[in-house]
């Protein structure tokens, strides 16, 4: 195969990874302060439709991107008034949050089904973008993937740099005992879920208007637990989420490449292989129970109350 | 004045029974209000959404025919759900029940004979079983998520149905549609009445509530399953073993999803689809906890999540309404339940301060 | 004012404002009245014992004091100033620092990220070693800043706690009932290092059960019993006895064990090696035990030492891969689970009673399922359970043993703590065990309750059934056991009747004394094989 289109190959894997990065980078973030959201999916719908929608309408990505962030953030604060104050079984009112979701942008999403959208452009780097090879390799994304590498920065110096981050990670492991020394424990939690909200509101959002500019019913297909996977895959870290990601968006790549390695297997099988590799991935990182017990936040997916 | 939780000293039994009727009370006001948002008349609305669609004997039928399909994953799942094991792949299971019941069609249902329904019901069973049985080996061998497994299998084996129908089993004289031959009448579950469409699956579906019942509260296997999912750390003590649990978990529900998918394809259906369920696996989970995972409660709420499938069909048709609003609702009614559970462990009480 | 250290003068001035005072605390849950106007005064530089048996309140008030819990009514004062104490950052600036019973660490960080969570000033990382490094020196308590919490064990840990506090520059000092993690050795140390801040000025909350410690070490000492004051005492001038009533409101009466032959071994270790399946639990090494019919055997031991990775070992929890390093009755056990071991006459009393040795949202009754349908055949038939034969049971522990609660229907979770115990220990007993294994029987138990779970061990004991007790309370063992064996670091001494041995004794072997002294043994009997 030509160069071109091992360079294709790149850009479209890095292309189809990037929402992935977002959705998993921010629950992440949720599961380490103890929190586990299984809503991803759909709030990763409604942020697709609301970012559609608003940037139809606007003729601005910008602020569609906005508003799936604030719808992201909206759909996980009735996760976490649920969870949270409520008291509320997660691993429940994650499901409901993605069946939820997966209604809601349906409906408000129905008449703009197979609408176009002007899609989010490449970027122009002067010089760096026209460089060979290197050029079309890395300098010719539109902002959203170099957005999702600069978000792995931060939660990366978050979480292992700042104070915040250590308070965040300590809830996660404890709440009692940092309720005990004064930590406030729902107040943090809060703001994890609306992070991890936000994150896949722009995940979605990346898929209504990157990655296939148009808006489909469910268009996320399964996305958003691809990126619950990875999180356990990366044993929580976010290094190995990102690269998680790259293989991930390979593996979804492969069947567009398919035919050009010569593979004549029907392409439903080839549509397989993302949920086929996560669940095969799965079972390589948890096999040994004590890689999850020694990088699982002790307390994810436990709840807490001060006074109970 | 604010208001605080306060812990109850015991869980309310009143509550647990109130919360159900509490969460559809508030789903029906909140899809009211959407509908009045939306410019249609709150009695219209009403009335096309929850009164049209039992108006006749045909419309009970359809209700009865999408009760079934809800009451058998729900009736499984909540097995499950009872003792901690989160089977949220029913629809997947029930996509390969019906592929495994139309194979079995497929294959030999061109001379008439009376054992073959039998056999394409056994076949979903199995079929569905098999598809829960992979979450269940890779939990109790390598310690995998249910969930996320049991999920991920749903895309696949929906993936594995349109290979079928695009492909090996698409009728040869069907016009290029995706889809495989109709079945013959004796490989069809016979009508429970003429005039409807509710079939024999529906008895059957009832059947199994009531032995779902005595299973969870009479047996010792039910009995165990519950302590595993109220304090894993009791049964362990007890020794009661986790693997046989989570097995136990997922063949059941499995089997019932699986005869729940058969039941569609060689039901109403009759014949395989790209599609062979709108969601039915999903709701199930709903069903399952809005009917407090006890079998009557599941019967009920199954049968109130059909109705919200046939007024969203109803919606779609008189008031031009896209039929995801179905989807709306059914979230709407987990989230109200989920919040009004709270009553059944805190009381609400005001402090002055 | 966070860089200084305690202050040591001024503020011990007599005729000054006491440094804490409470008036008439009152704080209610929904099952119980935790404290009902309380009052405490605490003197600068005094060291003043919180006393009162388990559930008594001693905690909730301190949880108060600290800003964990806010009180239903009450004032309090510090200083002389009336104070809100709204948050533990509060309780901190206000210079009041707290070790707590169940500690307050986060297991997976190091002490120096532990430390620097409780701060409420931001500390450079390197500074802030500097800063444990000198307080550690001066305390003579013995930190690595760069340690992770897990790796340590509970004496460390508590140390952690204390230089936290002490960074903070307190001037009180609440210890949650510090002594149960720590050998009798130990306590000295920690008495040293109180007495020592005490000389500094800083006042000292002691929250205790323990009268000889109190009277050793406390200048004051307030009482109380159900949640309210049962009255002051000055410890050094009262005798156990007094104490004693004034904080259960009657005497103890010791235990008695009438002389008995043991019978023959009933449950045995031998050479029992088991990695832990808990990352930071104990490997247990070279166990060897064995429990006769007719005499209880205690188990000394501080927390953390391979207690738990024991009792999963002897319950079947934990399956050994080795069949015959296990034996009940004589017969090889390794290999079997719970259910199997119980019907060979296993009895078991967990640690943990609520989610282990009882379903907290299932009803007494269903109870006594858990662990009756394996061993009685009242209860099970041809794979369904007779809920009337439960009932029936049940009812009958609960007259037998005096539960306190409002019938066999009632759920387990609505039980003190007293009498969910005696509900689990009744069951195990009536179950009628050949070998009973209990593992903290009398933890957080109230005198009461205490007492009668102690006598029905005393009695099993009697019956000649096989008893091996695994407690913290060093005084429990000598009043109850025939035999003594300590556990450290996974490893378990030789026996010991309680005439042939001493507290001291027993707690240097605490802290594996007696290992060095096991292993040359073992050597010279491997040479000798070789």
């Amino acid at each position: 195969m030509s160069l071109d289109t091992w360079i294709a190959i790149f850009v479209s894997t890095v292309v189809a990874a990037t929402p992935l990065i977002y959705a998993a980078l921010g629950e992440l973030v949720t599961e380490k302060a103890g929190v586990l959201n299984l809503g991803v999916e759909g709030m990763m719908l409604v942020g697709a439709v609301v970012g559609f929608i608003v940037g139809v309408n606007s003729g601005s990505l910008v602020l569609g991107y906005l508003a799936a962030m604030l719808a992201g953030v909206l759909m996980s604060l009735v996760f976490g008034v649920l969870t949270i104050t409520l008291q509320a079984n997660q691993v429940a009112t994650g499901l409901a949050l993605t069946l939820f979701g997966a209604g809601l942008s349906a409906f408000v999403g129905r008449s703009y089904a197979g609408q176009p959208i002007d899609g989010a452009d490449a970027l122009h780097i002067p010089l760096l973008s026209d460089l060979p090879v290197v050029g079309a390799l890395l300098f010719q994304f539109n902002a959203l993937v170099y957005g999702s590498i600069a978000l792995f920065f931060a939660v990366q110096w978050f979480l292992s740099r700042s104070h915040a981050g250590l308070r965040l990670r300590a809830i996660g492991e404890a709440p009692s005992v940092s309720h005990a020394i004064g930590h406030p424990v729902q107040k943090t939690r809060y703001r994890a879920v609306m992070f991890g909200g936000a994150c896949s509101g722009i995940a979605g959002a990346y898929l209504s208007t990157a990655l296939t500019p148009m808006w489909v019913e469910g268009m996320s297909s399964g996305r958003g637990w691809i990126a619950l996977a990875l999180v356990v895959f990366a044993t929580w870290k976010p290094l190995r989420v990102l690269l998680g990601a790259y293989l991930f968006g390979g593996v979804t790549v492969l069947q567009l490449y398919a035919q050009g390695f010569g593979l004549t297997v029907p392409s439903e099988f080839l549509s397989m292989l993302p949920y086929a590799a996560t669940i095969v991935v799965l079972v390589i990182i948890c096999r040994d129970p004590k890689t999850i017990l020694l990088n699982q936040p002790a307390s994810l997916g436990k709840g807490f109350h001060p006074d109970a | 004045m604010r208001l605080r939780l306060e812990k109850r000293a015991a869980p309310s039994a009143a509550m647990r029974w109130a919360a159900p009727l509490m969460a559809t009370l508030l789903m029906l006001v909140t899809g009211m209000l959407i509908l009045v948002l939306l410019g249609k008349a709150p009695g219209d609305a009403f009335r096309v959404f929850f009164i049209k669609p039992l108006a006749s004997v045909y419309g009970i039928g359809e209700l009865l025919l999408k009760t079934t399909p809800l009451l058998l994953c729900g009736l499984g799942l909540a097995i499950g759900f009872r003792s901690n094991v989160w089977n949220i792949g029913a629809e997947g299971q029930l996509t390969i029940g019906g592929i495994c019941g139309a194979g079995v069609a497929l294959a030999f249902g061109d001379t008439e004979s009376s054992w073959l329904l039998p056999a394409m019901l056994i076949a979903g069973v199995i079929g569905g079983m098999l598809w829960a049985a992979i979450p269940a080996l890779l939990r109790t061998r390598f310690n995998t998520s249910e969930i996320l497994v049991s999920l991920m299998l749903v895309y696949i084996a929906q993936l594995l149905l349109g290979y079928l129908v695009h492909g090996p089993w698409r009728d040869p004289d069907g016009y290029n549609f995706p889809q495989s031959r109709l079945f013959n009448d004796w490989e069809l579950l016979p009508l429970l009445w003429d005039g409807v469409r509710t079939n024999i699956a529906f008895l059957i579906a009832l059947l199994l509530a009531a032995l779902s019942w005595l299973f969870t509260a009479k047996t010792y296997a039910g009995y165990r399953m519950q302590v595993a999912g109220l304090a894993p750390a009791a049964a362990a003590y007890a020794g009661f073993s986790e693997r046989r649990n989570i097995w136990l978990a997922l063949l059941i529900s499995g089997a019932t999803a699986g005869l729940a998918g058969i039941a569609e394809v060689a039901g109403p259906i009759g014949q395989l689809q790209p599609q062979v369920s709108p969601g039915y696996g999903f709701a199930a989970i709903i069903v399952a906890f809005v009917g407090r995972l006890h079998p009557l409660g599941i019967l009920l709420g199954s049968l109130l999540m059909s109705l919200l499938y046939l007024g969203g069909e109803q919606a779609q048709i008189e008031l031009a309404l896209p039929s995801a609003i179905t989807g709306l609702f059914q979230g709407l009614l987990l989230f109200f339940l989920l919040a009004a559970d709270l009553l059944v462990n805190f009381r609400i009480t005001g402090s002055a301060r | 004012m966070t860089d200084s250290f305690p202050p040591t003068t001024s503020a011990a001035t007599p005729g000054s404002a006491p440094r804490l005072a409470l008036r008439g605390i009152s704080k209610r849950y929904p099952s119980v009245v935790a404290n009902d106007a309380v009052d405490l005064t605490v003197q600068p530089g005094e060291i003043h014992a919180l006393m009162g048996e388990n559930g008594a309140g001693k905690s909730t008030l301190m949880k108060i004091v600290y800003g964990v819990t806010r009180p239903d009514a009450g004032t309090i004062h510090w200083q002389g100033e009336p104070v809100t104490i709204d948050s533990p950052a509060k309780a901190r600036a206000l210079g009041i620092g707290m070790v707590f019973q169940h500690f307050s660490l986060f297991e997976t960080l190091t002490v120096a990220e532990n430390i620097a969570l409780a701060l409420d000033h931001r500390a450079a990382p390197s500074t802030l070693d500097a800063r444990i490094n000198e307080v550690s020196e001066r305390y003579g308590l013995p930190v690595d800043p760069k340690r992770l919490v897990h790796s340590m064990s509970v004496g460390e840990r508590q140390r952690v706690e204390i230089v936290r506090c002490l960074l903070q520059a307190p001037q009180l000092l609440i210890m949650d009932e510090p002594t149960s993690v720590l050998t009798p050795q130990a306590v000295q140390t920690l008495f040293g290092t109180l007495r020592r801040l005490a000389s500094e000025g800083v006042s000292i909350l002691y929250i205790s059960h323990k009268l000889d410690e109190i009277r050793q070490l406390c200048d004051t000492a307030t009482v109380l019993r159900g949640g309210r004051l049962a009255g002051t005492a000055t410890p050094r001038l009262e005798d156990d006895a007094g104490l004693a009533r004034l904080m259960i409101g009657s005497e103890l009466s010791p235990c008695q064990l009438p002389p008995k032959q043991p019978g023959e071994i009933m449950l045995e270790l031998t050479n029992l090696n088991l990695p832990s399946s808990d990352p930071f639990g104990t490997h247990l090494q070279r166990v060897d035990l064995r429990v006769r019919r007719g005499e209880i055997v205690g188990i000394a031991g501080v927390s953390g030492n391979g207690q738990k990775e024991l009792m999963a070992a002897l319950s079947g929890e934990c399956l050994s891969p080795d069949v015959g390093a296990v034996r009940i009755g004589g017969q090889p056990v390794g290999r079997l689970g719970p259910a199997a071991r119980r019907r060979l006459g296993l009895g078991f009393v967990p640690e943990e009673r609520l989610g282990r040795g009882a379903v907290p949202a299932m009803s007494l009754s269903d109870n006594a399922l858990l662990t009756g349908a394996a061993t009685a055949p009242a209860m099970l038939r041809h794979g369904l359970v007779s809920r009337r034969a439960a009932r029936d049971f049940a009812t009958g522990v609960i007259a037998a043993f005096n539960v306190k609660c409002g019938g066999e229907s009632s759920i387990a979770s609505s039980l003190s703590g007293g009498n969910l115990q005696k509900f689990i220990v009744g069951r195990e007993v009536r179950l009628d065990p050949q070998v009973m294994v209990a593992a903290q029987p009398t933890w957080g138990v109230d005198v009461g309750a205490s007492q009668m779970i102690r006598q029905a061990l005393i009695e099993l004991r009697n019956r000649d059934v096989a008893v091996l007790v695994v407690s913290e309370e060093l005084d429990e063992l000598f009043a109850i056991c025939d035999r003594l064996v300590v556990i450290a670091q996974g490893r378990l001494s030789p026996s010991r009747t309680p005439a042939q041995t001493s507290v001291e004794e027993i707690g240097s072997w605490m802290s594996g004394g007696f290992i060095a002294a096991a292993d040359a043994k073992q050597e010279v009997r491997d040479a000798a094989a070789a």
